[in-house]
């Protein structure tokens, strides 16, 4: 036992645990982020901008405490102290380097303030010019420095003083195209270099999947996926990793036999198996889907438009309703009828995500008059007694179980579900009964599928064949009768 | 084509310029007010500094104020009031700056308004007020002159402090400041090492803005009976017994002074601000 723990120890450089933060006391970036770090590891944060990845590497850094939950490095809590009591550096997005000092002096910031001795300041400056590349740049003024110059110097600056752990800040953003692509090859083989463990942050995916050992997709204060760049990639764990990393195709699909899915109109044989009668989501990469013959592919379709892009040429091909999109070697004429053919190996599966578009409300007394309401975060409405109690009977204005026995129907929780399907936007906020803004959206085959927050932070999902942009503020139209209701069951340890 | 044409007009190309002014012509009531109330007026004051009563050349004035104990006295006192301002002026402004830029706060802007504010009230109402003030603490006024004259001077010239601080601290950018915490420096070293070496151009342009004001600011002194001359008064005594030459050359001497410090405070700040644009872009 005691050896499982010291060997935990010296595994996980750093470990964030049950890690909340909000600013200004109601903005939440995370509610509860749970990540190991093993020592060595070349890790990246990636997500759109404003997923809380670089609000997670500053609480890391120390620039921000967390509100509650701890951070661990090598078993010690160090989420409450200050940046310059751990043995972390940071590479900035934009360098940061101090411009009133020359190279020299900026590279030995740190080790000055360490009191270390002149000879051995200049060694290690050397070595760590020699390590980027920019020997006996030492006297040079930080201003005549180009940029990709100066991001050396700033990964000089941090690695000069050996941390355990160095946090990069997207430090190639502000690279252009071709710098960013040897910078990307040049940290990896630091990384290899110096054995420093390394967390990145970054909005690009190529680069994500490029450099690191194990990637960290996040999406909204929330860990979306962890796994290499590979199992990221080919098996994405659900519709946002697929959508964000790459091109896919989403498809809604249904298990119809062992290891065969149907969707497309077609039933096509695969690798991952669910139970039968089970919804998936279906994805296949574009570069995955093979272009033949007519009626020698699962599917046939029409070739939509067809675009050269240097190596491919991007395909798309009508197939009954939907749109699919195809990296073709080949360029195709528009108009022609073609077959479609994807291995088995290559579908990838994603059982329905059930959990989504579950409401919790109140009801609230049964009147005759006034019919049963129910109360949720964002909006209340009446329902039919008979969806919440079906077996209840009304008789007198009130309402009557089974046993003979009246049901107090206030204070009641419940649960109401809508599948996304069953849902519509409006752009007249009066139209629904729900207003929010779209915060993201896919495109699922032959529709699209959005997520609206509304203004007490409750997200829909909604399909929805029209096209919206993100940010547009829109009203849902929830069909009330397609909704359906279950009551919580008042957990017994809540008397306790 | 029209637009074209507005240009054309606008920036003088020959023809088209026939009924509209020139670059030119739009210059000349500048130039003239440049030549009647900067030009003229300099050339005179050089002319009495260096003439004797008689309009004839020499520098008996020159020699007559750095040859005279009393005058030299003033001189200094004036140095020694300014200098006392200055750095009570730079020691009160910088934290009031820096949380103004810095801070983490709502209503900063109101913040700012505030400290501004006093600028907008004419200076001897604001003056008269602080020394009903004091007369009410102190009894009689005439007791502490220079501390009077010091505090007086202070609140006149604070916010003429705290604005270039405040603008050279807004452009610092906080992830310098990150950085050095980042690199193991404590707060103090923080500041001595990053903060206050990238502030010096707004120091530099603040007490240019303070230190030679407050030599000349005699009216403070009036206002709380500081019978002391300082240079300001000097000018004052000299002109009102209608002694020009005398007058003048203090003036030529302040002048060259002033010239002297912001030719010097310029440069630095020159060179300051081209490595902060090149670097912060």
């Amino acid at each position: 036992m005691v050896e499982g723990k010291t060997m935990k120890k010296s595994e996980n450089l750093i470990e964030l645990r049950h890690i909340k933060k909000c600013f200004d006391g109601n903005t939440v970036v995370t509610e509860d982020f749970n990540l190991e770090v093993k020592k060595g590891e070349f890790v990246t944060f990636l997500g759109p901008s404003g997923c809380g990845k670089t609000t997670i590497l500053r609480m890391i850094g120390g620039f921000e405490i967390p509100t509650s939950g701890e951070i661990l490095l090598n078993g010690e809590d160090i989420s409450v102290l200050p940046p310059n009591k751990r043995p972390i550096n940071t590479v900035f997005q934009k360098y940061a380097l101090f411009p009133h000092l020359n190279v020299y002096d900026n590279i030995a910031f740190g080790l000055k303030l360490k009191k270390l001795a002149k000879r051995e300041q200049d060694e290690k400056v050397r070595h760590a010019l020699e390590i980027v590349d920019l020997e006996g740049f030492e006297k040079r003024s930080i201003h005549t420095l180009s940029g990709g110059q100066q991001q050396r110097i700033a990964i000089a600056r941090a690695i000069v003083n050996e941390p355990e752990l160095l946090l990069l800040d997207e430090p190639l953003s502000a690279l252009d195209y071709k710098m960013r692509k040897e910078m990307q090859l040049e940290l990896k083989n630091m990384h290899k270099k110096l054995g420093i463990t390394f967390i990145f942050v970054t909005h690009d995916q190529e680069e994500a999947l490029t450099m690191s050992d194990k990637i960290v997709v996040m999406a909204d204060g929330e860990i979306q996926q962890i796994g290499t760049p590979e199992e990221i990639y080919n098996e994405p764990s659900n519709l946002f990793v697929a959508d964000f990393i790459g091109e896919s195709n989403i498809f809604k699909g249904r298990m119809v036999d062992k290891k065969k899915a149907s969707f497309c109109g077609a039933v096509f044989d695969c690798v991952d198996d669910y139970e039968m009668g089970t919804v998936v989501d279906v994805v296949v990469r574009p570069e995955d889907i093979e272009i033949t013959a007519v009626g020698r592919g699962q599917i046939q379709g029409k070739i939509l438009s067809s675009d050269f892009k240097g190596t491919f040429y991007i395909v798309f091909v009508r197939s009954g309703k939907n749109e699919i999109e195809i990296h073709s070697l080949k360029n195709y004429p528009i108009g022609t009828t073609v077959g479609l053919y994807i291995a088995p190996d290559l579908i990838h599966l994603i059982p329905y995500d059930n959990s989504i578009n579950h409401y919790e409300g109140v009801l609230g007394a049964y009147s005759e008059e006034k019919g049963l309401s129910v109360e949720f975060e964002d909006f209340s409405w009446e329902v039919k007694p008979e969806q919440i109690f079906p077996d209840a009977t009304l008789s007198g204005g009130s309402l009557t179980g089974k046993n003979g026995q009246p049901i107090r129907t206030e204070g009641i929780r419940i649960e109401a579900s809508f599948q996304p399907s069953v849902a519509q936007l409006s752009d007249d906020a009066k139209a629904g009964v729900v207003q929010g803004k779209i915060i993201s959206f896919l495109y699922v085959g032959d529709h699209y599928r959005y997520t609206v927050r509304s203004k007490s932070e409750e997200d829909y999902v909604v399909d929805d064949e029209d096209l919206w942009n993100q940010e547009d503020f829109v009203s849902i139209l929830i069909p009330q009768e397609k909704v359906t209701y279950r009551i919580i069951p008042i957990k017994s340890n809540d008397f306790i | 084509m029209i637009k074209k044409e507005l240009y054309k007009n606008w920036y003088g190309s020959g023809e088209m310029n026939k009924n509209l002014f020139s670059r030119k012509q739009l210059a000349v009531p500048y130039a003239i007010f440049l030549l009647l109330f900067v030009i003229i007026p300099l050339l005179v004051l050089i002319y009495f500094g260096f003439t004797d009563e008689n309009g004839n050349i020499s520098f008996a004035n020159f020699i007559r104020f750095f040859g005279s104990g009393k005058t030299i006295g003033t001189l200094l006192y004036s140095i020694v009031i300014a200098l006392f301002t200055t750095v009570f002026c730079l020691l009160l402004a910088y934290p009031a700056a820096f949380f103004l830029a810095k801070g983490n706060f709502g209503k900063k802007q109101a913040f700012i308004m505030m400290f501004v504010l006093p600028m907008w009230i004419n200076f001897t109402l604001r003056i008269t007020a602080l020394k009903e003030i004091l007369t009410l603490l102190e009894g009689n006024l005439a007791y502490h002159p220079f501390f009077n004259t010091i505090l007086c001077m202070v609140y006149d010239f604070l916010p003429f402090m705290i604005l270039p601080l405040y603008q050279a601290l807004c452009k610092l950018d906080n992830s310098l400041i990150e950085a050095a915490f980042d690199l193991g420096a404590s707060e103090f070293q923080v500041f001595y090492k990053v903060v206050l070496p990238l502030s010096v151009p707004g120091i530099i342009s603040g007490v240019t803005m303070v230190f030679l004001p407050s030599m000349t600011n005699y009216v403070v002194l009036d206002m709380v009976y500081n019978s002391t001359y300082i240079m300001g008064s000097l000018i004052g005594s000299y002109f009102s017994s209608y002694d020009w030459n005398n007058g003048s050359v203090i003036s030529v001497i302040l002048l060259l002074m002033i010239g002297a410090v912001t030719l010097f405070s310029g440069r630095i700040t020159k060179q300051e601000q081209a490595k902060r644009a090149r670097v912060l872009k």
